[in-house]
């Protein structure tokens, strides 16, 4: 498997991100990092507690990529999620007491109790939400991204996808579509080596995903998903290529999933040296240098923002705690939309 | 008024002239599906719209029925009215994922509506073979969320497709390729629309209830009129909408007439009909005077050659049979 980065690096982004990051963007991406990873964390001790009754799928390890795709983008934006991509969620302005509620199956949680996990939405944040069956998020990207163009709006989506999602026929025909149209959709996709079980090798038949995207006439890149500075200025950079009218982008981002597939799975497909070797390589331990390295925040500094992210996560959890299930017969609300809600652009 | 002398319209015309004035009416609706640009989509259901409405309005797609009605949920989501076109209904089963699954699903899961409208041609009697003819209403029949209709007049074709258009929900809207240029009518000048949800007695009678829907129709009525002759008074109840079906109006005729046959052309078993003949058996058995009969195709596959497919497809015979059968009870 090719995990050469520097290979197929595109351009002078690569070379210094810090430099192109302002300290209070940089902090700000520090705290969104800190949150994701503090807020999945407490999900997985509330999973192993057995208080939340379905599945969960963390993005540990890898939350640079929503955090820093998420952090580039405006408010009228939207975004296709995947199922690890807590820090986009965040960002959007999905609240840890909303999140945690959806969790713990609670009515006030953003589909009040109607779906597990990451499966939340909210269009007046711009967030779709994540549809278990991978890739089927790409066409919604395209379409809506379609009706910005129709609409003449200079509004961006973007989509994320797993390595495994992009062997689904809607990647293509989404990656097709939109570039077929010039559509305004940045795709992200989180190359974290395995899907479930699955190792890359078994998933596909050339060395990175970008191979595909090529096939659709899509400029693509290859980056480190690690590093929360090279996702954002490339999402910056990207996003504005889309709002300017030129069309579609897909971007690789070069991870490891830390944990396992869920967090039932032990994971011990996972070679121990290659986890190990990821683990030196933690997005929030490359800002926490970078931020000291340029002399942006010392460790007080990040004391600081971790205190106050976490007293957000205890307030958050005893939110949902203390938060109404849903009564039986609810189950019969919703199926069919009697009015149409306004969108927010 | 205008003195115009009043056109019969086809039902494909219908088709068109709604989507046409919809289009005028409300600059959300845009339409989306495979060779619907210059071609004018197979059966022309389209023609001319993309140099009158332009073409960000009328798309072409790449052949990818997943992708684009991917596509149309996404931007029924941001507040469009995409309608979509399936080149044949068949074709339908290669975005089965994105109607089942999403579009369906959207508004329960988490609020967000699906304003879109699917366009299937269906149905067989026009030597289309295995994958040019199915009716494959039943396969979505079973999924919550969605909302059904198969006209089949033109005026309910017209009235049907603006419903589907205004609604909010995903409308898949089954119009039937036999009944394009055979149907026709003189249809109302004004704006009009026939409500979702709503079934039509087509032929008022006393003695027995034929459910039915779509090119069944113009059948179960040509039967009607022999039966007549006989004595034996058909009532023909046009479903119109199958998904949410309008149990009342089944229950209804049914309580009058005590006698039912339903009658579809998809194939039997799992069928439409089944369900109506649960319904009927469980909120009627004390009006029934005799069985529920089903009159279905077989369950095979729609064939090719005319006699199979002569054989295949339900037939005024088939009617006459079944209502010579119940009137002896
Ligand atoms: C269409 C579909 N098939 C199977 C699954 C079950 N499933 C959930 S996640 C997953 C692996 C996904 O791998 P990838 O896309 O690489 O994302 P990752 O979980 O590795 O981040 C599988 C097989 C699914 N959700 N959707």
């Amino acid at each position: 498997m090719s995990m050469d980065i520097e290979r197929r690096e595109s351009p002078e982004d690569r070379r210094q991100p810090f430099s192109k990051v302002s300290k209070a963007d940089y902090l700000q991406l520090y705290y969104y990092l800190f949150l994701t990873r503090t807020l999945e964390d407490r999900v997985t001790a509330l999973y192993r507690q057995g208080r939340i009754v379905g599945g969960v799928y963390t993005s540990h390890g890898m939350e640079a990529i929503s955090v820093g795709y998420a952090y580039a983008l405006e408010a009228g934006d939207v975004i296709a999620p995947m199922h690890r991509d807590m820090g986009a969620f965040l960002i959007r302005g999905m609240k840890p007491k909303e999140i945690l509620a959806q969790y713990l199956g609670k009515r006030t949680g953003p589909t009040k109790g109607k779906d597990a996990n990451v499966h939340m939405g909210d269009l007046k944040r711009g967030i779709f939400a994540f549809v278990s069956h991978l890739a089927d998020n790409l066409p919604l990207a395209t379409g809506a991204a379609l009706a910005f163009k129709i609409r003449g709006q200079s509004q961006v989506v973007v989509a994320n996808t797993g390595d495994g999602g992009t062997s689904r026929g809607d990647f293509h025909e989404a990656l097709n579509f939109a570039a077929v149209r010039k559509l305004p959709v940045v795709f992200f996709c989180c190359n974290n080596q395995y899907a479930y079980s699955t190792p890359l090798e078994l998933q596909m038949g050339t060395p990175d995903v970008v191979d595909r995207a090529k096939a659709y006439g899509i400029p693509s890149e290859i980056i480190d998903g690690n590093d929360v500075a090279v996702v954002y200025v490339t999402a910056q950079r990207v996003i504005k290529h889309a709002r300017e009218g030129h069309g579609p982008s897909f971007i690789e981002c070069k991870t490891m999933r830390m944990h396992g597939h869920a967090e039932h799975d032990s994971a011990k497909y996972v070679p121990k040296e290659l986890l190990e070797e990821w683990k030196r390589k933690d997005p929030i331990l490359k800002v926490e240098h970078a931020l000291k390295t340029m002399g942006y925040a010392d460790e007080s500094v990040l004391m600081e923002i971790q205190e106050r992210v976490k007293k957000e996560i205890d307030t958050a959890v005893e939110f949902a705690e203390e938060s109404p299930l849903p009564e039986g017969p609810e189950t019969l609300e919703g199926v069919y939309a009697e009015t149409l809600e306004e969108v927010h652009v | 008024m205008t003195t115009a002398i009043s056109q019969e319209v086809t039902y494909l015309e219908a088709i068109s002239q709604a989507l046409d004035e919809e289009m005028s009416r409300d600059e959300r609706v845009f339409l989306l599906g495979e060779d619907i640009g210059p071609y004018g989509g197979a059966f022309r259901v389209t023609e001319g719209f993309q140099k009158k409405f332009g073409d960000w309005r009328v798309l072409d797609t790449p052949l990818a029925e997943s992708g684009f009605v991917g596509a149309a949920i996404g931007a029924a989501m941001m507040g469009m009215r995409p309608v979509v076109e399936m080149q044949f209904a068949d074709f339908i089963s290669c975005a089965f994922d994105q109607i089942t699954e999403v579009a369906a699903k959207n508004h329960y899961r988490w609020g967000a509506a699906v304003p879109m409208v699917i366009r299937a041609p269906y149905g067989g009697g026009i030597h289309g073979g295995p994958f040019h003819s199915v009716c494959p209403e039943a396969w979505f029949f079973h999924t919550p969320g969605l909302k059904l209709v198969a006209p089949s007049t033109p005026y309910d074709a017209k009235g049907l497709l603006k419903a589907a258009i205004r609604d909010n929900n995903p409308v898949i809207y089954f119009e039937h390729k036999f009944l394009y240029r055979r149907a026709k009518e003189v249809l109302p000048e004004e704006d009009y629309i026939v409500p979702i949800g709503k079934a039509d007695v087509k032929r008022t009678g006393r003695d027995i209830s034929l459910i039915t829907y779509g090119a069944m129709v113009p059948l179960a009525l040509e039967a009607a009129e022999i039966l007549e002759k006989e004595a034996i008074d058909l009532e023909v109840v046009d479903l119109r909408t199958l998904l949410p079906l309008d149990q009342e109006a089944i229950l209804e005729s049914v309580r009058k007439t005590s006698k039912v046959i339903v009658l579809h052309e998809a194939t039997k078993t799992g069928g439409i009909g089944a369900e109506i003949s649960a319904l009927i058996s469980e909120y009627c058995f004390d009006h029934l005077d005799g069985p529920i009969l089903r009159i279905a195709a077989p369950d095979t596959p729609v064939p090719y050659s005319p006699p199979l497919e002569e054989f295949f497809l339900p037939k005024v015979d088939d009617v006459l049979r079944a209502a010579r059968q119940l009137a002896t009870y």
